[in-house]
């Protein structure tokens, strides 16, 4: 990328607002069963608006687009889902499992990727992840189109039964938040303050000294591990994964959920996952449209709503406080 | 019936024809895309759909219009090359200042729109395209059939392959886009309209993947993703390849397609993976792929 990108900078956010946000924000999540809200749904969109997030610190904090992130959520859910099932292990051992298999791949993946960058990083990734969907498609323990049904949910650490709905949400909840708080920490840490600088002026950030391909990989490996976990526990709550969660068009969706939350922000990605989640969940009855409507969303952001929701909420609260 | 490895040298030959047909598909398709990369610095996700748009209008024509093969070669490209010009006036075009990834999402927006039209209409399953009664039959080459019409693909595929390469390496025009794509400023301060260069570019490179949809109609039938999974293969031919020359493209196209084939005959486990796992040595060895030139 010869110049930086004006519109991929994150709004600069005052740390104090954005914890009482979070506070606020999970206390409205844990109150939703009451208020109505499926909790199927809602955990769908938990588990979407951490993979959205995941992403979104690779391409709002480091200016890496991948388009694989699907690989990483569908290798946690399949390992995730064979270890629950075949090996017998407690959910958290299984996540845990699925999320560390994640991770190792986005270590091999991420020291392959970062050799090339901007448009070539995202073909790269694409292809990988292609790579990835047919080994899934063609190996036997995945089982092919039918995936791996009927994961038990088991009792966490061997206490907690999982089978009851609440007790799962309340779980999945937990892991939503604790994640977001690391992403958070991440974000803010001396680590997330280099990663922006190579972001904006990568040659700059190398002549001051920085190891700009390490951090590079070190970002691309916490985005993995968390996508990762995003797909383990999809897996649990689904008992299912499946080659839905390794295809292209799955990461396809991570990034419309990104770009329509608002790259860079740190609520962006929460937000994206909840509307493209309702969104589908509403118009499942209209077949492919929802495919046409997808593509018609990635183009009104690009062409007229770059910042995203919450970007463009930002900048308008911004601009009427001066 | 001789063998080879011990396989028979017809699996063999078949496949290896296979291989080229595919290599020929590989080549056109990432020609229009390096052309296109190479001026606006975009990579068209929309290519694969666009192939799509071609081989779909070759079908319209023949279905509603009883417009034929040959009239069908010509038309599907300027069509669906207005529509790349259409596109790249009202929407790409506002990019251009912008980081370019934004290009790629927006040209993977209008994939998603393109399919999903058709996907609706047609469903994902196949529309067959009659093949011209001229290419009915194949030539007896000793030790193996070769289908007419299998031939022409490759040969069409050469000739459009090579005047492309003719008319940017070897014409003034071609020397006026080899400039923009190094410096555009400089080109447009001589008085050469590069807005304009780079529009026909992108039409041109749209127009390149609708002919070898209209191409593929016989063999492959016409259905709304037939480009969604080959573009990404064409990807990987792409960083295989490196953007930065056009014979690259062509020869990288033609020679993954021919491993490809053999891949089926010696190990047809990998046949769908092999191209990825060549792009990933490639990265290993030669990050800016085996033609390419790190910009």
């Amino acid at each position: 990328m010869a110049e930086p990108a004006p519109a991929l900078a994150a709004v600069p956010s005052a740390q104090p607002r954005v914890l009482v946000v979070l506070g606020v924000l999970a206390a409205l999540l844990a109150v939703a069963p009451f208020l109505g809200f499926y909790p199927v749904f809602l955990m769908k969109a938990l588990c979407f608006a951490l993979f959205a997030c995941a992403f979104n610190l690779l391409i709002g904090f480091g200016g890496l687009l991948s388009f694989g992130h699907a690989m990483f959520l569908g290798t946690a859910g399949y390992v995730c889902a064979y270890a629950a099932k075949e090996w017998g292990l407690t959910p958290e051992l299984a996540i845990l499992a699925g999320t560390a298999t994640s991770g190792l791949l986005g270590v091999i993946v991420g020291a392959l990727a970062i050799r090339r960058q901007g448009i070539y990083f995202a073909m790269i990734t694409l292809a990988i992840a292609q790579m990835m969907y047919f080994f899934y498609l063609q190996t036997p323990f995945t089982h092919g189109e039918d995936g791996i049904q009927s994961v038990p949910r088991g009792k966490l650490f061997g206490v907690l039964d999982l089978s009851n709905t609440l007790t799962m949400y309340y779980f999945v909840l937990a892991v939503f938040l604790l994640a977001f708080l690391l992403i958070y920490r991440i974000i803010h840490s001396p680590f997330g303050q280099v990663l922006k600088a190579i972001r904006e002026n990568e040659p700059r950030a190398i002549s001051l000294g920085y190891d700009a391909a390490r951090y590079k990989l070190l970002a691309f490996i916490l985005s993995a591990i968390l996508a990762g976990l995003a797909g383990a526990t999809k897996a649990i709550v689904f008992q299912l994964a499946s080659l839905t969660d390794v295809h292209w068009t799955m990461s396809g969706e991570v990034v419309l959920m990104t770009l329509l939350g608002g790259m860079g922000t740190i609520f962006g990605p929460v937000v994206g996952a909840f509307v493209i989640v309702s969104l589908e969940n509403y118009l499942s009855a209209f077949g492919e449209w929802v495919t046409v409507i997808t593509g018609a969303i990635f183009v009104i952001c690009v062409l007229a709503f770059r910042r995203g929701i919450v970007g463009e909420l930002a900048a308008w609260w911004a601009k009427r406080s001066h | 019936m001789t063998e080879i490895f011990g396989i028979s040298t017809q699996a063999l030959f078949g496949q290896l024809l296979i291989g080229l047909i595919n290599g020929a598909f590989y080549a056109m398709l990432s020609l229009g895309l390096a052309v296109i990369f190479g001026l606006l610095n975009i990579i068209n996700f929309a290519h694969g759909a666009q192939y799509m748009l071609g081989a779909f209008c070759a079908y319209f024509l023949l279905q509603y219009a009883g417009v034929g093969y040959w009239w069908a070669l010509l038309i599907a490209p300027v069509v669906v090359g207005i529509t790349g010009i259409l596109i790249e006036r009202t929407m790409l075009a506002k990019l251009y200042k912008l980081d370019h990834l934004y290009g790629l999402l927006l040209t993977f927006g209008l994939a998603l729109i393109f399919q999903g039209i058709f996907t609706n209409y047609y469903g994902s399953s196949g529309q067959p395209y009659r093949l011209p009664e001229e290419f009915a039959g194949a030539f007896n080459l000793g030790f193996m059939y070769l289908p007419k019409y299998r031939a022409w693909v490759i040969v069409a595929s050469l000739i459009v392959c090579g005047s492309t390469w003719f008319v940017i390496e070897r014409t003034k025009l071609g020397s006026y886009l080899r400039a923009a794509t190094e410096n555009p400023a400089m080109v447009q301060a001589f008085g050469i309209n590069v807005p304009r260069m780079i529009t026909l570019t992108y039409g041109f490179g749209v127009a390149l993947a609708a002919f070898a949809g209209v191409m593929a109609a016989p063999i492959y039938q016409v259905s709304p993703l037939m480009g969604a999974n080959l573009i990404i293969v064409v990807f990987a031919v792409v960083v295989i390849g490196g953007m930065g020359s056009i014979l690259g493209a062509v020869l990288t196209g033609f020679g993954l397609g021919i491993v490809e084939g053999l891949t089926k005959v010696f190990y047809p486990e990998a046949s769908n993976t092999v191209i990825f796992v060549i792009m990933v040595i490639v990265l290993l060895i030669k990050p800016a792929g085996l033609f390419g030139r790190e910009r």
